[in-house]
């Protein structure tokens, strides 16, 4: 199929030549995945409404060739050019952020104790061996080097999940109220029409979704690649792991992480996440988790782990109301803070404080050791600090809205 | 325009039969759901296609109406599957009828004691047991199973609450509308169901379901369509009503809530005002009824901080004016 399509008021001083397979070349070169079988069946939609009303050769590629909401922006684009004439470069793209790196840091330094204060190495005992040295090292401190040997150990990491009761009921040895009656009746044929073996059903286990919500701000830098490492182990290991990017705005990147190539999983997920190093508005990211995903389903019954210093730009109150709905929906709330580790810490940044009380677990992450904690954490059930009884009439902030 | 099919009893129309995408618009207007260009053209597609069609968007802009629509319109059966996790093929796809199948091994056996034989044929009597007899048809092989009528409309409602693995059933029955019984074979549908997807996109159905399918995201209308919709949908409500709480919805949505309301919301809030007899929004009505618009606690709040009457009053300036 082989045509031209003008605009009518206004047609381009060259009249595009209209070949579906290079409007789709062209999708596909800004991005989008647009398999064989899409193309075809865009071309079989396009002989349905045919060609003469730009909006049904819009639509058409729309219902055929989109297939997430988050790419009609780019095949909106791709139209407009395409078929429009529209140069891209007269677009003003007011999309584009300008990246701050940290500017808070020093208006919070006094707040908390920051890695990047000059103090003491940890105690480090002569008698460890190297990797146990390198297991609770400061990831903020260590060599390439020794970032990399990090790496390799993080990479082996299993992660599991905590369970819960599925409604499943599957074949059990043990003698149940639930009859199997599927294989009872098989073997009932067997013994001549009588059921004299029975079998049985009984209750099944799932393991809960993990969501992971990583703080790529300039101040977590990195432990945030340590915590994407961290995820992209838990994406290989198992299914049922999502993983968020938070800093000036939210990105979902458990897609561009499942890789069991973790050097190219953290390279995609670097060109997705466009606020990397940038600065923190903690609360409007999560508020845009809950509403987009979270409060949706994603986050209904899962562990939810964040990382994060605390360090908001944005109101304390727009946190505290989101992290509220967050917890209410979650089944547990943990909370990772590389601050925590250091001597004396205090949760004393705004944010962080605002989090605390929708926080079932406050555990620390700067070191491959505490994330090795942190993988046992989420594998074992929900119990601990705060009883299971109280989480779900946590406290109330009173100036939440 | 669509040819009325023979039956007279029921004024179906062949909706595979429609020439274009207006057909389809006007044929679902008149039915009551009022599409815009992209849906209809989705709807047209998937039709004249025969591909199933996967519906997103927020909860209450009319996803699963869709289906019903279509079903009504075309006078097939609408055969629904709700999924959830943990739904397998016993429940999808199809089941044998246990409890039946040992009455009558059981019949079987008395019957061969009570004879002359006393003797028992277990290779006959087990394919006996697997015969369509015994077989209950759950939703997905009635859609490819059924023979007579026009087509049925199977609406797969929330796919994406199904586990991974169910999308895997899902794949095989949508690619050639076949179903395979192990037991019996496979059964392919003579006339393809019109397949209808939803998902509120609590995770993403996966990309090969998605290649399989149409794609259409459904947006909240904008405000002419919402009001035209309410005033499809609920009789009752009169035009500027309908005009207050079509600008007000509009407003709410803007607020950043935790439910913002969809059309199904505005409806009930319209149907609501009217029942209690307002024929003109103002702030006591729209407090006594928030509820039927906003379902937490925390929007009413938000709400009523930021100003419900300011709201109000601008919602009756934005509706006279349209």
């Amino acid at each position: 199929m082989r045509c031209s399509v003008r605009r009518s008021a206004d047609p381009p001083a060259t009249a595009p030549r209209f070949d579906p397979a290079t409007f789709v070349a062209r999708l596909r070169s800004a991005g989008l995945v647009v398999p064989i079988t899409s193309t075809i069946a865009y071309v079989d939609a396009l002989s349905v409404v045919g060609i003469d009303r730009p909006d049904s050769v819009y639509w058409a590629g729309r219902a055929t060739l989109v297939r997430r909401p988050e790419d009609a922006g780019t095949y909106d684009e791709c139209f407009a050019e395409f078929f429009l004439g529209v140069d891209p470069d007269e677009r003003t793209d007011d999309d584009t952020e300008t990246l701050d790196i940290g500017l808070d840091d020093e208006a919070d330094a006094a707040d908390d104790q920051g890695p990047s204060d000059d103090g003491a190495d940890p105690d480090v005992s002569l008698r460890w061996s190297r990797t146990e040295v390198l297991r609770h090292r400061d990831l903020a401190r260590c060599t390439p080097d020794e970032l990399r040997e990090a790496w390799s150990l993080l990479a082996k990491l299993r992660i599991g999940g905590s369970k819960r009761p599925a409604r499943r009921l599957v074949p059990s040895r043990r003698r149940t109220d639930s009859l199997d009656l599927r294989r009872t009746a098989r073997a009932a044929v067997r013994t001549g029409a009588e059921p004299v073996r029975r079998f049985h059903r009984d209750t099944s286990e799932r393991t809960r979704r993990l969501v992971l919500i990583v703080d790529v701000s300039g101040s977590m830098e990195p432990y945030a690649r340590a915590l994407l490492r961290f995820a992209n182990a838990a994406l290989v290991g198992r299914g049922r792991v999502e993983v968020f990017t938070i800093g000036t705005r939210l990105t979902r990147v458990t897609r561009e992480l499942a890789s069991h190539d973790p050097d190219a999983a953290l390279r995609r997920a670097a060109v997705a996440v466009a606020d990397l190093s940038g600065g923190t508005r903690l609360g409007d990211a999560l508020g845009e988790f809950n509403e987009r995903w979270g409060a949706r389903g994603m986050a209904r019954g899962a562990d939810v782990v964040i990382l994060s210093d605390g360090w908001d730009r944005g109101d304390p109150a727009v946190l505290g109301a989101a992290m509220e709905r967050l917890h209410r929906v979650a089944h547990r709330v943990v909370w990772v803070n590389p601050l925590k580790a250091s001597p004396g810490y205090e949760p004393l940044a705004q944010g962080m404080a605002a989090a605390l009380p929708f926080v079932d677990r406050f555990v620390e992450g700067h070191s491959i050791a505490s994330l090795e904690f942190l993988a046992d954490l989420v594998a074992e059930p929900a119990t601990g600090a705060i009883p299971p009884t109280g989480r779900r009439t946590g406290p109330t902030v009173g100036s939440a809205r | 325009m669509l040819a009325v099919m023979s039956d007279p009893s029921v004024s179906a129309v062949d909706l595979r039969a429609a020439g274009d995408v207006d057909e389809i618009r006007v044929a679902m207007e008149r039915d009551g759901y009022l599409p815009d260009e992209g849906l209809a053209t989705a709807v047209h597609l998937a039709l004249q296609l025969r591909r199933p069609l996967l519906l997103e968007g927020e909860a209450g802009v009319g996803k699963t109406e869709v289906a019903r629509s279509l079903a009504r319109l075309s006078g097939g059966e609408l055969i629904r599957l709700q999924c959830y996790e943990g739904i397998d093929v016993a429940q999808a796809v199809y089941e044998w009828d246990y409890s039946r199948q040992l009455l009558h091994l059981r019949a079987t056996e008395t019957a061969a004691t009570v004879g002359a034989t006393g003797d028992l044929d277990v290779d006959s009597l087990e394919d006996e047991l697997y015969t369509e007899r015994f077989l209950v048809r759950r939703p997905l092989l009635r859609a490819v199973t059924t023979s007579t009528g026009p087509p049925p409309v199977l609406l797969i409602d929330e796919v994406d609450r199904a586990d991974d693995e169910f999308e895997a059933f899902l794949l095989e029955t949508l690619a050639d509308y076949a179903v395979t019984v192990p037991e019996l074979g496979t059964f392919t549908a003579s006339v393809p169901p019109i397949v209808v997807l939803t998902s509120n996109r609590t995770r993403d159905v996966h990309d090969a379901l998605k290649r399989r399918c149409l794609y259409h995201w459904i947006d909240h209308p904008g405000f002419e369509r919402e009001v035209a919709i309410v005033r499809r949908r609920a009789a009752s409500v009169d035009e500027s009503l309908a005009r207050q709480v079509a600008a007000m919805t509009e407003r709410f949505r803007e607020l950043g809530l935790y439910k913002p309301p969809g059309v199904a919301e505005a409806i009930d809030w319209a149907v609501a005002l009217s029942t209690l007899g307002t024929d003109r929004l103002d702030f006591d009505a729209a407090r006594a009824t928030l509820g039927t618009v906003l379902k937490y606690r925390e929007d009413q709040e938000r709400v009523l901080d930021l100003g419900l009457g300011t709201m109000v009053g601008d919602a009756m300036q934005r509706a006279a004016v349209g």
